[in-house]
This record gives structure tokens, sequence and C-alpha cells, in this order.
């Protein structure tokens, strides 16, 4: 990055103009991962927008100081140990959602976008633009996350955060919940679809082929 | 023994770590749209898979389980929250490892190989076994074959999509979907064919 961005800049492009799923396609693995439900994906969304905050004030910190062969491994050692943290918070005051998202908190910690923007932004950003942007980049990635979370569970199990919406067939109402979305092919169709939509919007996203293929040519007509 | 052979099949088709439990994505979808460089990683990742899977578990049950410091006199030690930063210690080095043994005794190799060994080190489902190995306290024998059927089943995963994306040039994909989009798309697909895989068992 050339120029310095503006502190509002380096919030609000990451939210859809730089989104780090949609666009950079960062972070995935957990994201997909930890949807089936509204209540882990708001508590992942807060675990990683945490962690990259504070990754990212850490490291533009101590930028300064840190010699550039090492910086990997103390980036890491950073991360890991904020995650490390979160971990055992969650598993202090929140046993059962830390439970059910299982090794994905621990996950957080090989999440490309968080290691991403520190080699990338808080390396070469003062403290307060690096903590924007990890919150701008945590906030882009959460709204993504809450939004394919409550999709799967509305249609999934017709409630949201617990409470019912759709009243289920097994529970006397109408709906028939669709078992699809809560199986893992459904966060895979969920997120292209949103991608497709972000791209007929934001159309300067669509990614060109390498080449064009050219329509076939018409056989010449011999005489 | 045919524990064994159940676990395998369990870990390389029914869990596979990148169609269902969606590990390693970024890379998953990131190196996947030539063959051969899709099969370049997917062995780095079998190779790391199997070898720090079973190291991990010895590591973290003579040291950092509960009790497990015993042997040193230190029955009430807990150290379990250290496993996370310990694995991708172990993991890091390891990668090194491998890199420059490969270097030094199989150039072929590791000219093949050479440029993803260090990305492996990032990759969520390295971690990610490991991780599952602790949660679902496998003994050493169970976790050498789950790293070894899990780093397989990634390898086999990431391979398909590759073929499948080369084939894809050739169609005509709506604007907004190219690249990213359509695979994300395809990979759906792929993950509910992986699903039909549930219930296999060989007695």
């Amino acid at each position: 990055m050339s120029t310095v961005p503006s502190m509002r800049q380096a919030f609000i492009d990451p939210l859809i103009n730089e989104n780090p799923i949609t666009l950079q396609i960062l972070g995935l693995c957990s994201a997909l991962a930890v949807t089936k439900t509204v209540a882990t994906a708001l508590i992942m969304s807060a675990a990683v927008t945490f962690v990259i905050t504070m990754s990212n004030a850490t490291v533009s910190l101590i930028r300064h100081h840190m010699p550039r062969h090492v910086r990997l491994i103390l980036q890491i050692t950073i991360i890991a140990s904020l995650v490390i943290v979160v971990d055992q918070v969650l598993k202090a005051y929140a046993y059962g959602l830390s439970k059910e998202l299982s090794v994905f908190v621990g996950l957080i910690v090989t999440n490309c976008i968080i290691m991403g923007r520190a080699e990338a932004f808080a390396l070469k950003n003062n403290v307060r633009l690096s903590i924007m942007d990890g919150l701008g980049n945590g906030l882009g990635y959460s709204w993504i996350l809450i939004l394919v979370g409550s999709v799967r569970e509305l249609f999934g199990s017709g409630s949201l955060l617990g409470f019912e919406i759709f009243r289920t067939i097994s529970a006397g109402g109408w709906y028939q919940p669709a078992a699809l979305m809560l199986l893992p092919p459904s966060a895979f169709f969920l997120i292209g679809f949103l991608i497709w939509a972000l791209r007929s919007w934001r159309v300067e996203q669509i990614e060109h082929d390498e080449f064009e293929i050219l329509p076939s040519a018409e056989p010449e007509e011999t005489r | 023994m045919s524990d064994l052979v159940n676990l395998f099949i369990t870990s390389a088709f029914v869990e596979n770590l990148a169609l269902s439990f969606f590990l390693g994505m970024c890379m998953f979808l990131a190196v996947s749209r030539r063959v051969e460089t899709a099969f370049g990683l997917g062995l780095a990742v079998l190779v790391v898979q199997s070898v720090s899977v079973p190291l991990n578990n010895l590591i973290y049950n003579t040291l950092l389980a509960e009790g497990a410091l015993a042997w040193a006199g230190l029955p009430d030690a807990d150290l379990s929250f250290l496993a996370l930063i310990t694995f991708i210690g172990v993991i890091a080095a390891m990668v090194q490892i491998l890199e420059m043994t490969l270097e030094r005794y199989f150039p072929a190799l590791y000219q093949g190989l050479g440029i993803f060994l260090p990305l492996v080190t990032v990759n969520c489902a390295i971690l990610g076994g490991s991780l599952f190995m602790v949660e679902r306290s496998y003994t050493f024998t169970e976790s050498a074959v789950y790293g070894f059927g899990s780093g397989f089943g990634w390898a086999l995963a990431i391979v398909a999509l590759a073929g499948i994306r080369e084939k894809l040039k050739y169609s005509d994909v709506p604007d907004g979907l190219k690249g990213t989009g359509i695979a994300f798309m395809v990979v759906g697909l792929m993950s509910l064919g992986f699903m039909s895989f549930t219930g296999i068992r060989i007695d």
C-alpha cells in the first residue's frame, strides 16, 4: 500500500469493497463450519474480531522492534496467545457453546485473515489505523458469518437464536425444515450465492477468465 | 485391525477434512486451478499430516495432558491449555525440518513440493487434524492412521476439485460467479457427493 489510508477508509473498506471473505477469500475454514446456528456464528465473530483487533494493535506496536526474519514466528506466537485467552474465557463462561465450536476456536490461529492483516497492514501502519483496520476486517467477516448463520438456522430448524420463527411440523406447526441447510454443502452454496449477489451489485469485483473462448468459427464454404 | 481400517475410511471419506469440516479451505480454493499444482500441495499436506498428528499425540500425552507429568513428579499439572501453541510450533518446526531433509536427500521431490511446504504451516487442515486428535482422544496407533487418512482425503479432494475446475474453463459461467463463486458451488456439490459415503463400514 503506497498511500496511507484514512481512519474511515481503514474501517469501511473491508466491510464490502475489500471484504475478507467474498473478495480476498481468506479465513473460510471457520466461516463455513460454525454457521449452523446464529449463536455459534455470533460467538465466532466476536472471537475473531477481538483477536484480529488485538493482534493488529500488538504487531503494529512492536513493528519497529521486530527483526524481519523472525516476524512470522512472532506474529504466530502473538496470535496463538490471544486465541488461548479467548479459548479459556469461552471454556469458563460459555462451556456449552465452546464444546459446540469444538476445534474451530483453536483454528482461529491459522485463520488467514488475521495473519494476512498483520502482514499486509499492521506491519506498515500506526497503532490507531491498525486497530481500525482490524475492527473493519473483523466486522466484514462477522456480517457474512451472521448472515449465513441466520439463513441456515432459519430454514434448517425454523428458529433464530433458538427462538421459534416458523413452527415446525414436529412441533405441531406447518413448516417442514430443510435438513440440507444443516449439512455442510449448504454453507458452500450460500457463500457461492452471496458472492454472486455481491458481484452483481459491485461489478468491478468480477474475476475475469485468463483467456476468452471465442465462439467456434463457421466452417468456410467450399466452392 | 478392522477398527483401524474403518477409522481410515471415516477420516478419508466420510469426515473429509475439506468437504465436511471446511478445513484448509483458503488454500483448497486458491491452489486448485491446475491438477499438477493441486497434486503437489495435496502430497505435501499428506506427508506433513501423517507425521505431525502422531508426533503431536506423543507430545500431548507425555507432556501436556492432565496428569501426564506424573513421571516427573508433578501429578497435578495440567498444561493442556498450551496445546494450541505447542502444536503450531511443532508443525512449523516439522515443516522446516522436512523441507531441509527433502532438499538434501530428495532434490527431485523438493523441486515439486518446495514451494508448497511453507504454505502448509498455516493450513488449517494440519492444525485441525491435531486438535481433533486431542478432542477424540486417539491412541498413538489411531492417531497415525487418522493422520494418514485425513491427509489422504484432503489430497484426494483437492485433486478432484482441480480436475473439475480445469474442465470448467470451457463452460459459460455467469459473470458474477466466475472464479471463486463457481468454485464454491462445485465444492458444495462435491461435498454432497462425499456425504454418500456415510455409513460405510468394513467388518
